[in-house]
């Protein structure tokens, strides 16, 4: 699967700003001023594939979605 | 509540909580528990049967379940001791922890901001200087020292106390009273931990009161100059909220720092890795919390009948989740019970899972890495002279930790 261009969203109104994906993916996500999570503009998604992956597990409230292409 | 009506046999659902005699590992009946498999059944003090959740992953899928409630005030909501039943039963839910969506959602967005990454990141320097300055304390006072009360309780309540805006001078008055309320077991200190909730309550009124004639910078004023008089909050629902954090926000992490320094110094070659190499120590500190498990144990009512495991949970039933169990679940990780650093405990569930998933958590874990570099460093030879199964623990259906920790050097 690494190397293949996947797209994420992020259910923000679910989001209780644990900052766990941006704990396990630091060059994927971040949090805005109210705390609650965002994508990095221009992420470099598809080489941190794994880690993505990983946030996905690690978000309490399931609220981070991949799509592969 | 004495007679039950015929209690089942202690092999079909043991007596639970379960008393740890050393305070990182597990209790002795625990063994047993986690091979009966992932979801069993254990029996309250009251005889009441509630299902008893251990698998990592079962619990991984339950914690986020919305037919699972934390509603302290429904009708079969489980207690672990009647010193807790009775305390919830005598006053309102508490914010947060205690309530449901959508209004645990409302309080919850109120106040995240305040707990942002980037916020913590910037109130590290500061609790460097409160660290260094409990250092400097102890070792101007000299050895022996009792570590909790000197080090591991003070930290977290100078950090808190700064995230909120709460004076440091009024900060004595918190250290005491929030002991008394998260951990005081006996039957007599069950008053004594209504009556500092009271004071800490009381006091927040007064100092919200204060703050909205005089402005401060901390997330309380934050929450008045917004919230407040934005009119989404009330001053009492502010006060509680604040309450909250503010407990939560001492004897939890001061729990981890103590027993933490216990059972790195009963590692002494990981603690020596540790030290040589400061890039090991935030992962030294997720296994630490994945290994100690403070907080066991989570209760839970059902709302709706849930199928799960081969199993059905029915509507009304009580669940204990048991984050010991689920870090310690061999299906998650090799060997479960060896302490090991550099090992990826990354799913443990030590600070919860779900929407109540720990608020605090990258609070605490810039205190724990904090409080555990500063200290190694400033005293090397730092010792307890107690064996660890020595030490007086807290009771069972409270936070995990020592109830005190001497120290020499
Ligand atoms: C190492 C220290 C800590 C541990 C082990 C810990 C553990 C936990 C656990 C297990 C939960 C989930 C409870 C549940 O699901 O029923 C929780 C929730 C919570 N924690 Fe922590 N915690 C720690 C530090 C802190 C700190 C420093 C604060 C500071 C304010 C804090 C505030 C809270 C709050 C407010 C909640 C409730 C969140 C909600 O219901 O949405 N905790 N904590
Ligand atoms: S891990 Fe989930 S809940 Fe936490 S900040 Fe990220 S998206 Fe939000």
């Amino acid at each position: 699967m690494t190397g293949a261009d996947v797209a994420i969203t992020i259910a923000t109104d679910r989001c209780i700003g644990a900052a766990m994906c941006a704990l396990t993916a630091p060059e994927v996500f971040t949090q805005d001023d109210e705390g609650v999570s965002r994508l990095l503009p221009g992420a470099p998604v598809r080489a941190h594939d794994g880690r993505v992956r990983e946030a996905v597990r690690a978000c309490p409230v399931q609220a981070i979605t991949v799509h592969d292409d | 509540m004495t007679e039950t009506t015929s209690p089942p046999a202690a092999s079909e659902a043991p007596a639970y909580p379960m008393t740890r005699s050393c305070p990182y590992r597990m209790p002795v009946g625990y063994e047993e528990l986690r091979e009966r498999g992932p979801l069993t059944k254990v029996t309250l003090y009251d005889g009441r049967q509630v299902w008893l959740v251990a698998g990592n992953e079962v619990g991984r899928t339950l914690f986020p379940d919305p037919r699972l409630s934390s509603n302290v005030l429904h009708p079969n909501f489980p207690f672990l001791a009647p010193r807790i039943a009775a305390q919830t039963q005598q006053r309102a839910a508490p914010p947060l922890v205690g309530v449901d969506d959508p209004e645990h959602g409302r309080q919850r967005r109120m106040v995240i901001p305040g707990f942002g990454i980037r916020r913590i990141a910037a109130l590290r320097p500061e609790i460097e200087r409160i660290a260094e300055g409990l250092v400097d304390d102890m070792i101007e006072r000299g050895s022996p020292a009792e570590l909790l009360s000197q080090y591991a309780l003070p930290l977290p309540s100078a950090a808190i106390c700064a995230l909120l805006g709460v004076p440091y001078e009024d900060r004595g008055y918190f250290d005491e009273r929030s002991r008394h309320v998260l951990s005081s077991a006996g039957e007599d200190e069950a008053d004594r931990a209504r009556t500092a909730f009271t004071e800490i309550l009381t006091y927040l009124h007064d100092l919200i009161a204060r703050k909205e004639k005089q402005p401060g910078d901390g997330l309380i004023d934050e929450l008045i100059a917004h919230q407040l008089s934005e009119g989404s909050v009330d001053t009492h629902e502010l006060a509680m909220v604040c309450s909250l954090l503010l407990v939560s926000g001492h004897e939890t992490t001061s729990n981890m720092i103590a027993l933490g320094t216990v059972t790195l110094l009963e590692h002494p070659e990981q603690l020596a890795r540790v030290r040589a190499d400061d890039t090991l120590l935030p992962g030294a500190v997720e296994e630490l919390m994945r290994f100690t498990s403070i907080g066991d144990v989570l209760m839970r009512v059902a709302v709706e009948d849930i199928e799960i495991a081969g199993q059905t949970i029915r509507a009304g039933d009580g669940v204990a989740m048991s984050t010991m169990l689920m870090n310690r679940d061999p299906h998650a990780w090799d060997d479960p019970d060896t302490f090991d650093i550099t090992r990826s405990s990354g799913r443990h569930v030590a600070f919860g899972y779900g929407i109540h998933q720990c608020i605090g958590q990258n609070l605490a874990r810039a205190e724990m890495e904090i409080a555990f570099r500063t200290l190694f460093r400033r005293i090397p030879g730092l010792r307890v002279p107690v064996a660890s199964d020595r030490l007086p623990l807290n009771a069972p259906y409270v936070l995990q930790g020592v109830a005190e920790l001497p120290v020499e050097w």
